[in-house]
């Protein structure tokens, strides 16, 4: 077995490498992905349709809002999947959360330095979030630090504490109100007369124009990714670090 | 020959190295996940695949002496405030091309959300077998086996 996946890898291989000889140079700005019509439309476009200086939030919310509403509904499947496949309900799973009681085997210098991060954690992936399509950032990046900051604290502080802050319960309800502000602004859309996620059409209940409509309704689903994202993240964590039982974890 | 390996590598390594590189890493990755027995490696395989395409992607979108795909301030304003036209302020070739961040940005997420159900699994498969490795699994389901 091991000498005919050899072959059957050094065979692809090959071919692949053969097929890099057609492959434009590293950083050609006339590669055919860069000279393509919609590359070059979206980055002098932009600005011009939606004021965003972020093309790259702009294409993700925006142009391929589809797309990202769609992966976020894989996201938020994956997460239900694993509580469903891994999820148990043993003897103490209530007794649990009621009385959170600090870990004993943690040490203290762990447990004070990870109370000062988490808040600025926190902080900087709302910024992350709010300000994604001005800088670096966006929905995922700053859904994918706020669930980092709850799996910090469950670290540090053992599960209970963070499940205080982030329940199961109100993990999924998160996770579900994430795709809702998705979906749901996109059906907006449809009652002022435009389709299906075409911002524009929002623009007689939002403040600016037209292009600043769009600007605002990506700050709004970007928000509904964080929701998913953050979600989905600690709970995968919680569920594959207790195999489902959410009792005090690693 | 010691000239031509160095011309080899001169005219299609380096101008290359870029698909070199991913090649490799997508063989690591395929080779794992053909030939381990182990779920856990199989999916350690994988995320090596998956890292190669990501990788691969966002080398396409590399352009020389272009920074990253976000207006500088000054530009934003010229064009959103002082309406300039956008094709007087800014050129193609100063931005990096967008589209492949965009879609391994929702890939990456999208990955490490696949990569934990598949973990979910195999904690399951580990918790009913009582063992990772392929062909024990099998020696189990086989009608007869052990069990």
């Amino acid at each position: 077995m091991k000498f005919f996946g050899f072959i059957a890898v050094v065979v692809v291989g090959t071919l692949l490498l053969v097929a890099t000889g057609d492959f434009p140079g590293w950083g050609n700005p006339h590669s055919p992905a860069s000279e393509g019509q919609v590359s070059g439309f979206y980055i002098e476009q932009t600005v011009n349709v939606t004021k965003v200086p972020n093309m790259v939030t702009a294409v993700l919310a925006d142009f391929r809002g589809y797309d990202t509403m769609f992966e976020t509904v894989v996201i938020f499947i994956a997460g239900i999947g694993i509580i469903a496949v891994l999820r148990t309900f043993g003897d103490t799973a209530g007794k649990a959360s009621d009385y959170p009681e600090p870990d004993e085997g943690s040490d203290i210098i762990v447990r004070s330095t990870c109370h000062l991060m988490v808040p600025l954690i926190q902080l900087f992936a709302l910024y992350v979030v709010a300000h994604g399509h001005h800088s670096p950032g966006g929905g995922f990046q700053g859904g994918v630090m706020l669930g980092a900051s709850y799996i910090l604290l469950a670290l540090a502080c053992g599960l209970p504490v963070a499940k205080r802050r982030m329940g199961e319960r109100k993990a999924i309800v998160l996770a579900a109100t994430g795709i809702i502000i998705y979906a749901g602004w996109g059906v907006a859309c449809l009652f002022f007369g435009g389709n299906f996620l075409d911002y524009a059409s929002l623009d007689p209940v939002l403040p600016g124009d037209k292009e600043m409509a769009r600007s605002h309704s990506m700050l709004v689903v970007e928000i509904g990714v964080a929701f998913t994202v953050t979600a989905i993240m600690f709970a995968i964590y919680s569920n594959l670090a207790t195999r489902g039982r959410l009792e005090k974890g690693l | 020959m010691e000239l031509l390996a160095a011309g080899f590598i001169e005219d299609n390594i380096v101008p290359k190295f870029n698909y070199w590189i991913y090649v490799i890493l997508m063989m690591i990755g395929l080779y794992a996940m053909i030939t381990k027995n182990n779920l856990i490696k199989k999916l350690i395989g994988m995320a090596v695949f998956q890292t190669a395409i990501i990788l691969f992607y966002v080398s396409i979108g590399v352009k020389e002496e272009s920074g990253i795909p976000i207006l500088g301030h000054g530009q934003h304003h010229e064009i959103v405030e002082e309406g300039k036209p956008s094709g007087e302020v800014i050129t193609k070739d100063e931005f990096a091309n967008p589209l492949p961040h965009v879609l391994m940005l929702t890939a990456i997420v999208v990955g490490v959300s696949t990569l934990g159900l598949a973990l979910a699994i195999s904690q399951r498969i580990h918790g009913s077998f009582g063992t990772l490795e392929e062909d024990e699994i099998l020696d189990q389901l086989r009608p007869g086996g052990h069990d």
